[in-house]
């Protein structure tokens, strides 16, 4: 059996950054890059399902993005990914998230896993939408928001847990192959040896193109995008009041709104 | 009709808040008219609650099941849509709303954006506007070539409307839909911890600043010497250092009750937020100037967490 694990490279930002000249995003030198938080939890989730049933499961971690994201990857094959697969042309530059999940889409069909997981959201765009859109163009069914998962290699349905708001969760079984977003707090990722590090640095990364995926440039990119940047801006700072000083006329401000508010003595 | 479709929601047979809020924003998109559904086995019992001004229809959609399916309503609201072509579909940017909307407009090729807190209409043009690179810039979207453009928005930021109206009242028949996932049933969080964190009045809450388990005894001795009930953001209880039952925000707890919040250590993601914004004197202290608990803080303090607790243990 074969589980598909997608991963994004996400950024965050320095602490003075500015914008492209176009103004419709930071300017790529002021971004520091990091895989997603979510992946983490999905692709450990996918190590535990190999695990548990004593190895017949290929992970195969997929990302789609520039040369840059191989970092996130050597992540994944340190971590228990067995492959890692690259996905990138000039043209994919821009896509958003749908844009992103037709080339994943087109990506899980040439490796037709039993299992798609990707996080719930990004860290840095907070989407929540990859995941879900793959499965729609695959046509698969789909779950988000999964915080317990129970699949055993070779069943045709599995059982997991949504999450929903308040912590409240509902429990539900689903057809596979199937799509699941996965979300924070499922397991405990584990960190990567310096072993399996050394391991995965000698480990290849195989490429894939638009043609190899039988895809054309307008359906990715900017043109396959479901929205269109205009422009970002940083917004207003909002109200609150800076409380200046040191640290010892800081906390000391801080209990005299303490005292006021719980009106202590 | 290409006005705008409002997907209300409910869950276990109550309505979601959002949903009204969902209405508020439908308002400001250029006085175009605006239709609401909602789907639920019986759903007639809704139709007073989203009786509001400003909606012109609410389109009831039996469902067999109560609880969501993401084939159910993908097909619903997927025929909906086909049937009434709005220019604007709004709903809730929800764990429910994430498990079909991306589906939906991907499969249909609409426009669509997510976790969106400003929309607006001018001369014909949608602008939907949403956070990145963790709510430290805003970004502003448009659907050029778009004929129908799906916007889930954040909830509590739109204002739900007020009074009641007397909408037409029309039953849409959804299609026949054999689903691919069986719900079984709800499960509790778990609770039955030593607090309840929506009536604490003071809550001194701690995020993945404080760096390690063992800096939580600090925190927790502070708290008692301040009167405070200690709270967290959900990497702490993840983690498991302290109770998931003193997580604060969307999947955690409300702080109803709560009239100072002190947040250290939390960057403030949008669904820490949800729990505690509200709060009427919020203090963040935080190393980093530009993090977004800043934009809901009444009081800040840029700075290490370490060193003002510190601090503040002296005068108490
Ligand atoms: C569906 C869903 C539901 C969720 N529900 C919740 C929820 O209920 N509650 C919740 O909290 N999150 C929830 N999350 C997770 C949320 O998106 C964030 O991941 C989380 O809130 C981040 O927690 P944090 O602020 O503690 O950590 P981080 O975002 O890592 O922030 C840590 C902060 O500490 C600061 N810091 C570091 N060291 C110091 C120091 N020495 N002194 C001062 N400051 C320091 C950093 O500058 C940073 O701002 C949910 C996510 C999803 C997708
Ligand atoms: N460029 C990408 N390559 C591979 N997977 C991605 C990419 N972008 C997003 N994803 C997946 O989608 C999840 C959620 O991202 P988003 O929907 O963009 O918030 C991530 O955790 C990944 O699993």
């Amino acid at each position: 059996m074969k589980i598909l694990v997608a991963v994004k490279q996400v950024a965050a930002l320095e602490e003075d950054f500015e914008f492209r000249a176009d103004g419709r995003d930071v300017d790529g030198d002021f971004l520091v890059m990091d895989l997603n938080e979510w992946d983490d939890y999905s692709l450990e989730e996918a190590v535990k399902i190999k695990e548990a049933c004593g190895g017949a499961v290929e992970i195969v971690a997929v990302s789609v993005g520039p040369p840059t994201v191989d970092e996130a990857l050597r992540k994944c094959l340190a971590k228990g990914a067995d492959r890692a697969v690259r996905i990138w042309d000039e043209a994919m530059r821009g896509s958003d998230s749908i844009a992103v999940a037709r080339i994943l889409a087109a990506a899980a069909r040439a490796e037709a896993p039993d299992l798609l997981f990707a996080g719930v959201q990004s860290s840095d765009q907070a989407v929540a939408a990859t995941g879900i859109a793959t499965a729609g163009f695959l046509g698969w069914p789909h779950a988000a928001v999964v915080s317990q998962f129970t699949y055993t290699p070779g069943a045709a349905t599995a059982v997991l847990r949504r999450e929903l708001e308040g912590g409240l969760l509902h429990e539900l079984e689903i057809r596979t192959p199937a799509v699941l977003t996965i979300q924070l707090g499922i397991n405990t990722p584990r960190y990567a040896s310096l072993r399996s590090i050394k391991q995965a640095a000698a480990k290849p990364i195989e490429l894939r193109t638009l043609a190899d995926l039988s895809l054309n440039a307008a359906e990715v990119g900017e043109a396959g995008s479901s929205a269109r940047v205009r422009r970002m801006y940083v917004p207003d700072k909002g109200r609150a009041e800076l409380i200046e000083g040191s640290a010892a006329e800081q906390a000391k401000r801080l209990a005299a709104i303490i005292r006021e508010s719980t009106g202590a003595a | 009709m290409s006005g705008v479709l409002v997907i209300a929601e409910q869950r276990r047979g109550e309505l979601r808040p959002v949903s009204l809020e969902l209405l508020g924003a439908a308002q400001a998109l250029g006085g175009l008219p605006v239709a609401v559904a909602v789907l639920a086995p019986n759903p007639a019992r809704f139709v007073p609650a989203l009786s509001v001004p400003g909606v012109a229809e609410v389109i009831t959609v039996e469902l067999a099941i109560s609880e969501f399916d993401p084939d159910t309503f993908e097909s619903a609201v997927g025929a909906l849509i086909r049937a009434r072509a709005p220019a604007v579909v709004l709903m809730a940017h929800s764990v429910d709303s994430f498990g079909y909307a991306a589906a939906l407009a991907a499969r249909h090729g609409y426009g669509f954006a997510t976790d969106v807190f400003k929309v607006e209409r001018t001369g014909g043009e949608l602008i939907a506007t949403r956070g990145g690179y963790g709510q430290k810039v805003n970004v502003e979207v448009d659907f050029p070539g778009r004929d129908t453009v799906i916007l889930a928005l954040r909830a509590n930021v739109f204002k739900p409307p007020e009074g009641t109206a007397a909408p037409v009242v029309s039953a849409f028949e959804a299609p026949a839909v054999e689903s691919r996932s069986l719900g079984r049933e709800y499960i509790e969080p778990p609770g039955g911890d030593d607090v309840d964190m929506s009536t604490a009045e003071f809550i001194l809450s701690i995020g993945r600043g404080i760096g390690e388990e063992a800096k939580v005894a600090q925190f927790r001795e502070l708290a008692q010497a301040l009167g405070a009930t200690l709270g967290c953001s959900r990497p702490i209880a993840d983690a498991g250092w302290l109770p998931k039952s003193r997580q604060v925000g969307q999947s955690g707890k409300t702080a109803s009750a709560c009239k100072l919040y002190v947040a250290m250590g939390v960057s403030g993601a949008i669904q820490h937020l949800a729990g505690m914004k509200h709060v009427a004197t919020i203090v963040a202290v935080n190393t980093d100037a530009e993090a977004s608990i800043f934009s809901v803080a009444k009081y800040g303090i840029v700075g290490d967490i370490f060193e003002i607790a510190e601090e503040l243990r002296r005068h108490f």
